[in-house]
């Protein structure tokens, strides 16, 4: 049998690159010690708001960066209620989760009157035809760009120095004269314009609308990556690139025809179950950061 | 370093209230360059408060703090580090999965780019030049406590840190690394560094000290020069009685019960302690109880018997295998190898509600873990035995009130039967816990750190409850790292080191010396 590996390869890239977008997102807040619930939303609301300004104003640039903006407050939003207010992480993120998701297919049937309408103009792919890199400009940001910065910001700076200690010691932190409060605050406003990134990858690059199954749980799998990657940049996004090889695969068998007698629902769902059984087998055991999903009050 | 006369560090009428308790009242005081001032006081006495405050942890109602003459305002450590004041807490703030180097560096490091070469060369500089041995590579979490003091303290002065300030550093420490952080001071204060100490240890003090001030309720109640003080003068200012003549003392504190909070008072409980008879039965039998650690156990083949009628007791420095001991006895952690038996009835096997049953009574160390915060006085005391007070399936309030208001009598515990025991001072939930554990009348009583952060009075008390059980025929092993309270209330002393019980002394002939010897470890000093 003939089997498009390259194509493969190339769908798994760009199916990864939403997912390094949230699942970096996520980390930078995880590692402060605040778990983003948020993030599906987050997603939502990126995909929904950059195809909102690109649907009316045609302009790319100023959608990707509506949706960038919208991202920040969402991570603005969550670190009121958890960093500002103490409110518990996961009730804060599922939340939130719920009301920008509610507040996206309100907007969306208020605007578009629930029809399904196209921006003029979607990102294209670069190297057009040059097989695994014909790829959108977001998956170059998201691999070679984003993944090496957010890598060398832990590793080789000041600012992730603090993020690690505010994430494992708060109370260290605070000695040292770095404000918990205003770390925190950061690494959720840049986690959650990350995420946004990522959900207007969905709608500006990929498909060029907005549908309301467009995010269909890819924020709970970046929470998932996580873990997976033990909060660490590269193991999350081989993560990342092993659930889009999976969906790529299942994409590829669903219209192969020598798989057709296999349900396809049974493969949307293999990418899942991978993600499922990677995080059995590799999240056993790990170690969270010290202050996960604690608020920090000075004594 | 002073500028003209000013004293490097003042503080004027520094006040602190939580709640209706004064924890600081208006108090003066004022160190120089060079000096070392020890803070006393019995717990809760506003020590640490007051070094709270001066760190900008927590803010003075009213005061002000001045450094070389100039009024500063302190809202975070962060201001206390730029106005030159550093200070090692009783409980550690490093970060434990970072490097020594890593720690170090966090203070005051940029956002950018860092260069953990010249950071580890710094450390290591620091290190030699001040006299203070750590190793910039290790990671912190794999330090031992008296390597992570040597950390916080390099970290203390690696800013421009003219003060420092410690809270009860040897609390925590082996004799030999105390020699160690003495060596230090002495040589940080001889470049002209402030330090401010704070310390139970009477000892200590006369030895390092060259001011000394005494808090007693929040009140500065002596600051005098060290010089020609001894340890019986200076507990005499502590608990406020019958001082040297000259001494700085108002006239309205008098308080007789707080020898016991300095040591002193040793002699008298340990009158009552008669010699036990060998043929008596056992209370508590432990063989070769061992359990696995990494890298090496963290009990290692422990055998020891409590005889009826006698309190055994268990010295060591914090975390070289009390906790575990205590775990492995009441059966919240499995022992990897070795039996016990309480009352001569084997009960390795079994689970906390079983030992409970067979006889075994326990006091663990954590309090407020031994109680269900969000649940009542009457319902804590009946968590362990709940059988005993069910009608069919259903509990019987009557019964549990009954018996609540009956121990509340008995062991006078000052709260009533509905009360959240969340509500209840730390004095007053031992009492709880121990009226819950001595009214099932154990074979033996396992009792860990039961006065820890207790005052005076509380203490007393639960000396007394022991007491009364061992003349009560039963037996008690307490688990202390207070010397003088083991000297003074037990019939026997166990010492262990690393997991092991390295001697025992009898407590009769026991001194802080001989057991601080066996406690580090030294197996030599045989008793």
């Amino acid at each position: 049998m003939d089997f498009p590996v390259v194509a493969v390869l190339a769908a798994t890239l760009t199916i990864a690159t939403p997912l390094v977008f949230g699942a970096l997102g996520a980390l930078l807040g995880e590692r402060a010690g605040v778990l983003n619930l948020g993030i599906e939303g987050t997603l939502y609301a990126g995909a929904f708001v950059g195809f909102l300004v690109a649907a009316r104003s045609g302009s790319l640039a100023l959608a990707t960066l509506a949706a960038v903006v919208a991202g920040a407050l969402a991570g603005a939003l969550m670190a009121l209620l958890t960093v500002t207010l103490g409110v518990n992480q996961h009730v804060a993120g599922i939340g939130t989760t719920l009301l920008l998701v509610a507040a996206c297919d309100f907007s969306n049937r208020q605007l578009f009157g629930g029809g399904q309408q196209t921006v003029t103009e979607k990102f294209g792919r670069l190297f057009a035809g040059g097989g695994i890199v014909a790829q959108y400009p977001m998956t170059y940001v998201a691999f070679l760009l984003l993944a090496p910065a957010v890598w060398w910001v832990l590793r080789a700076t000041g600012a992730g120095l603090r993020l690690t200690a505010v994430g494992e010691n708060p109370e260290a932190a605070d000695t040292a004269g770095i404000s918990v409060a205003r770390t925190r605050w950061t690494a959720l406003v840049v986690g959650g314009a990350l995420m946004g990134l990522g959900g207007s990858f969905l709608t500006l690059s990929v498909l060029g609308t907005f549908t309301l199954d467009i995010v269909s749980g890819r924020g709970w799998i970046c929470i998932a990556l996580v873990i997976f990657g033990r909060w660490k940049v590269v193991p999350v996004v081989l993560g990342a690139l092993l659930f889009g090889l999976f969906d790529a695969l299942q994409l590829q068998l669903a219209i192969t025809p020598a798989f057709g007698s296999i349900p396809n629902e049974l493969l949307i769902a293999l990418p899942y179950l991978v993600v499922i059984a990677a995080l059995a087998v590799r999240g056993r055991g790990v170690r969270y950061p010290g202050s996960y999903l604690t608020a920090y009050r000075r004594a | 370093m002073t500028s003209g006369a000013a004293p490097l560090v003042e503080l004027r009428g520094i006040t602190k209230r939580f709640g209706s308790l004064l924890a600081n009242d208006a108090i003066d005081l004022s160190v120089d360059a060079g000096q070392v001032l020890a803070l006393l006081g019995e717990n809760g006495a506003g020590k640490s408060t007051l070094t709270r405050i001066l760190y900008g942890l927590s803010r003075a109602d009213a005061g002000e703090i001045r450094i070389a003459g100039q009024p500063v305002t302190m809202t975070s450590p962060a201001d206390a580090l730029a106005a030159g004041i550093g200070m090692v807490t009783q409980e550690f703030t490093l970060v434990g999965p970072m490097t020594v180097t890593e720690n170090l560096m966090l203070a005051g490091s940029p956002l950018g780019r860092i260069d953990r070469k010249a950071a580890r060369a710094r450390v290591l500089a620091a290190s030699q030049r001040l006299g203070v041995p750590v190793d910039p590579d290790a990671v912190v979490e794999r330090l031992s406590v008296g390597e992570r003091q040597r950390v916080e303290i390099l970290k203390a002065l690696l800013g421009d840190c003219r003060l420092l300030v410690l809270d009860e550093p040897t609390a925590v420490l082996v004799p030999a690394d105390v020699d160690l952080l003495f060596a230090s001071i002495r040589r940080l204060t001889a470049d002209g560094m402030a330090v401010v100490f704070i310390s139970h240890k009477l000892h200590e003090v006369v030895d390092l000290a060259d001011r000394i001030g005494v808090l007693r309720r929040g009140r500065l109640v002596a600051d005098l020069p060290a010089e020609g003080l001894d340890p019986v003068a200076i507990a005499a200012l502590m608990v406020g009685a019958a001082g040297p003549a000259d001494a700085e003392l108002p006239d309205d504190v008098v308080d007789e019960a707080l020898a016991t909070a300095v040591g002193l008072d040793g002699a008298a409980p340990s009158a009552t302690a008669a010699p036990v008879d060998r043929a008596r039965p056992a209370a508590l039998e432990v063989s070769g109880l061992t359990l696995a650690g990494d890298p090496r156990p963290r009990l290692d083949d422990v055998s020891l018997t409590v005889r009826a009628g006698e309190i055994v007791g268990v010295a060591g420095v914090s975390g070289n295998g009390q906790t575990e001991l205590v775990a492995a006895l009441c059966g919240t952690t499995p022992a990897t190898a070795g039996t016990v038996h309480v009352g001569g009835a084997e009960v390795t096997g079994l689970d906390v509600a079983a030992r409970l049953k067979a006889g075994l009574g326990r006091l663990t160390e954590d309090r407020r873990g031994s109680v269900v915060l969000g649940m009542s006085v009457e319902q804590n005391l009946v968590l362990e035995d709940l059988d005993r007070f069910r009608t069919g399936p259903f509990l019987s309030r009557r019964r549990v009130r009954a018996h609540a208001e009956a121990l509340i009598e008995r062991f006078d515990i000052r709260a009533a039967p509905g009360d959240p025991i969340r509500s209840l001072s730390g004095g007053n939930m031992q009492k709880v816990l121990l009226a819950r554990a001595l009214e099932r009348d154990p074979t033996v009583l396992v009792a860990s750190q039961p006065t820890r952060g207790l005052d005076v009075g509380a203490c007393q008390y639960v000396y007394t409850q022991l007491r009364a059980l061992r003349d009560a025929g039963s037996g008690v092993l307490l688990v202390s790292e207070d010397l003088d309270e083991l000297i003074g209330i037990a019939d026997r002393i166990v010492v262990l080191s690393g997991g092991r019980l390295v001697g025992e002394v009898a407590a009769a002939d026991a001194t802080r010396e001989a057991l601080g010897v066996l406690m580090t470890g030294s197996r030599e000093y045989a008793a």
